[in-house]
């Protein structure tokens, strides 16, 4: 809310105001019907931890995250970009793999990578796009400048959270939305709809998303987005693979899929062609997809682009197939397979932060300021004993923005994920989920480890 | 292809018994609420039965296993907030949500939020323990209204697909059930003497009986005074009162055939198992059952509700029924 002179950001300056006349007392009552709008929508996620399934909301916070439009353009623009040239990258990497051979950069970092998918050589997803549905990690450091942090390219969630923020605000602050002029983010599921549809050439397209089951903890989302996009909402056990075609059982009969919106990992799609125990998937499911029988969204195979150690090279990435600077710029990687950084990595490892490359929802990591002497050494093992497997990152401290708290309004850090729809054309939608560390000092938002999130107000200026 | 009426077996399924659960759960409210004013209108010196009640769920064995003595709080727990009865109150509302979960982009986010306040309603008394409670009837009336609220907006909000009609088989088959189940309330309760037969305490037993399927006033209009035999007449086949088991039958047999096509006979054993405990309270004499034994009859009755249950599910929610595509 406040730059670094202390000085209001202009975006914010009606938004102040109201708050000032909000009062204290009763900013707490619309924080607490926020909680019980939230219940009653049953936006509640199990943690995996938890045996006894303990169905928790992701905290909301009442005050929102507003960006100036001139802030969105450029976080647009960089998207764009970014989006544009990864993809490029993972079709060439299932083709040619030009940028390779062109050592732009390490072919066996690379093609070593457990989420590289041997299986996808040669295919063509249509239009050749293989990341539709991205989610795009922000960060804005001490400096203001905002930076990629994380490109989550395998079908992020927290778009419903997003959506249901937004229409819980919007009965919060109502008469701020018009002041204000907040872009909508309506139109979103409408958008993922069309952009689904324009994947496949049948008439009227049949689509479904693919969840893993009620279970899992993004199960709220997949059933909102399916009902909202009025789309059937399937598990594994629902479909079948006749022909190399895929069919939902039905009160009467077969009836044909054409698109699947899957948010079950590339690992349990289909059994019969990766892991072998998984019972989510479907048999039978890949081969159909090859055989262009169905369309898969997003395209197997794009974890290879998520890679943390893949996400250094992005830079490059970018000049080399759009010849362009990057935009956005990456945070400052250090990538544990090099010597020379692998070595600077363990000397400082008390001032980084340490990632597992495969990894995401801020598990296997390790925050160097905030770990002890014990978690730093395991770390350094770690490393030392398969280098490819980390990268490290300065510990940047993240934006903060006014948060209630149970002491008043106080800063907290904050991060911010943008959804970026890709299908026959490109689509950012003008929000986003803001991600927030309740707990104070705190750099960690992942919603797993107690973070919680807020409305994000993208402003037309 | 356009899509019609079909819908996931899965989602079906979870229709079906999201239905059944909240049904459940509005009767043994209403069973609840009913026993507890009962015991407020009858004389000192005559203990309230709260065994029969239990008794009549089928979960007896579990009770007695749970908590030993028959005891009213101990009674009201069990059957209202006992997370190890799989048919409490809080049971049958915790499935009939996670039913509605997974089916949920299949009905209305009314109906969806109604299911979920029910749930939270019913946590949050168990967290106040409300069976200790002196008077636990608002926590019954809740309960009755919030299910009867959702029947409405069931209604009101959800297109007539295959999805819908599943969800009335579903609630009128535990209606049926559940009213078959009262009527044998009264076998279970005790008079002090064969000679009280037709006194006033049992005529309280009755009335309290009607009521505890909502019947009390309609069975005035139809039959005016209070008489064993018209009683379980009226309950097992009066055709215009929805509770009734016949009535529940004839119109779970509509919303049958609405799904397969037909218009008589049978074209699967869902069809044929319906139609034939159907048949047979249609063609049923009161006077040949009072002879041969109320309780006996009913309990037939219930156990062929389970095989109808069974066919519905092997004819269009199992997965070994799979039928290649129509070219």
């Amino acid at each position: 809310m406040f730059d670094g002179n202390q000085e209001l950001r202009p975006q914010y300056a009606l938004f102040y105001q109201r708050l000032k006349e909000v009062g204290w007392k009763k900013l707490q009552t619309l924080q607490y019907s926020t909680d019980r709008a939230q219940l009653s929508l049953g936006m509640t996620f199990n943690v995996y931890s938890d045996n006894q399934g303990i169905e928790r909301i992701l905290h909301l916070d009442v005050i929102p995250r507003i960006i100036s439009g001139k802030d969105w353009d450029l976080v647009e623009r960089g998207l764009k970009q970014r989006i544009t040239a990864l993809n490029l990258f993972i079709h060439d990497l299932y083709h040619e793999q030009k940028i390779l051979k062109d050592k732009i950069l390490p072919g066996e970092l690379v093609l070593s990578s457990a989420t590289y998918l041997e299986q996808c050589k040669g295919l063509h997803p249509p239009e050749d796009v293989w990341i539709h549905i991205t989610g795009t990690d922000i960060i804005r450091g001490g400096d203001g400048v905002f930076h990629v942090l994380e490109d989550n390219l395998r079908c992020p969630s927290g778009v419903s959270y997003m959506l249901e923020n937004r229409e819980i605000l919007k009965r919060t602050f109502p008469e701020l939305f018009q002041k204000l002029s907040v872009r909508t983010v309506y139109d979103y599921t409408h958008n993922l709809r069309d952009m689904l549809e324009s994947l496949s050439s049948a008439s009227p397209v049949n689509i479904a998303v693919l969840t893993p089951g009620i279970y899992n903890s993004a199960y709220f989302e997949h059933a909102y987005l399916a009902q909202q996009m009025g789309a059937e909402l399937v598990e594994g056990r629902d479909l079948v693979v006749r022909d190399d075609i895929v069919f939902m059982v039905t009160t009467k009969g077969l009836q044909r899929v054409d698109v699947i919106y899957r948010r079950v990992d590339d690992d349990f799609l289909d059994p019969l062609e990766f892991r072998k125990d998984s019972v989510l998937g479907t048999p039978g499911l890949f081969n159909a997809y090859k055989k262009g029988n169905v369309v898969l969204a997003n395209a197997p195979g794009t974890g290879v682009a998520d890679d943390k150690a893949v996400y250094a090279y992005v830079p490059r990435i970018i000049k080399y197939y759009l010849n362009e600077d990057i935009i956005l710029p990456n945070v400052e990687t250090y990538i544990c397979d090099e010597e020379d950084h692998r070595q600077y990595v363990i000397e400082n490892i008390g001032k980084l932060v340490v990632k597992q490359t495969d990894a995401s929802g801020g598990y296997g990591m390790l925050i160097g300021p905030k770990s002890t002497k014990a978690e730093q050494e395991e770390f350094v093992r770690r490393i030392k004993e398969n280098p490819r497997n980390y990268i490290a990152q300065p510990t940047i401290n993240l934006s903060r923005v006014p948060t209630l708290t149970e002491k008043g309004i106080e800063g907290r850090h904050v991060d911010l994920r943008p959804y970026i729809l890709y299908g026959k054309e490109l689509k950012i939608i003008p929000g986003a989920l803001t991600r927030v560390a309740l707990t104070k000092g705190s750099l960690v938002v992942n919603s797993s480890q107690g973070g919680g999130s807020k409305d994000t107000w993208v402003l037309n200026d | 292809m356009i899509r019609l009426f079909d819908m996931l077996s899965r989602v079906a399924d979870a229709i079906y018994w999201m239905n059944r659960y909240l049904e459940r759960a509005e009767n043994y409210a209403r069973f609840l609420d009913v026993n507890f004013n009962l015991s407020l209108e009858l004389p000192p010196d005559i203990a309230t039965q709260w065994r029969p009640l239990v008794v009549t769920t089928g979960d007896w064995k579990l009770y007695e296993s749970l908590h030993g003595a028959v005891e009213k709080n101990s009674v009201i727990f069990f059957l209202g907030f006992d997370e190890q009865n799989p048919n409490s109150i809080f049971s049958s509302l915790r499935n009939a949500r996670e039913n509605a979960r997974a089916v949920r982009p299949d009905i209305t986010r009314e109906v969806w939020e109604q299911i979920n306040h029910l749930y939270y309603l019913v946590k949050d008394e168990t967290r106040k323990k409300t069976w200790q409670k002196k008077d636990p009837r608002r926590f019954f009336g809740e309960i009755k209204k919030g299910c009867q609220l959702l029947y409405g907006i069931f209604d009101a909000t959800i297109s007539r697909t295959d999805g819908w009609h599943f969800g009335k088989i579903g609630q009128l088959i535990e209606r049926a059930d559940k009213t078959s189940r009262v009527l044998d309330v009264k076998y279970h309760m005790l008079l002090p003497s064969p000679e009280e037969v037709g006194s006033p305490l049992d005529l309280t037993q009755w009335a309290a009986l009607l009521k505890s399927v909502s019947a009390f006033d309609m069975y005035r209009k139809r039959f005016g005074k209070l008489v064993p035999s018209n009683i379980a007449e009226f309950l097992m086949f009066d055709r215009v009162f929805p509770r009734s088991m016949l009535r529940c039958l004839n119109h779970a047999e509509q919303s049958l055939y609405t799904i397969t096509g037909n218009t008589t006979g049978y074209s699967n054993s869902a069809e044929r198992q319906l139609g034939l405990v159907k048949a047979q309270l249609e063609y049923a004499d009161i006077n040949e059952i009072f002879i041969s034994g109320l309780h006996e009859y009913l309990d037939n009755f219930q156990l062929q509700l389970n095989q109808v249950s069974a066919a519905i599910y092997h004819t269009f929610f199992s997965i070994e029924n799979l039928k290649t595509p129509q070219p």
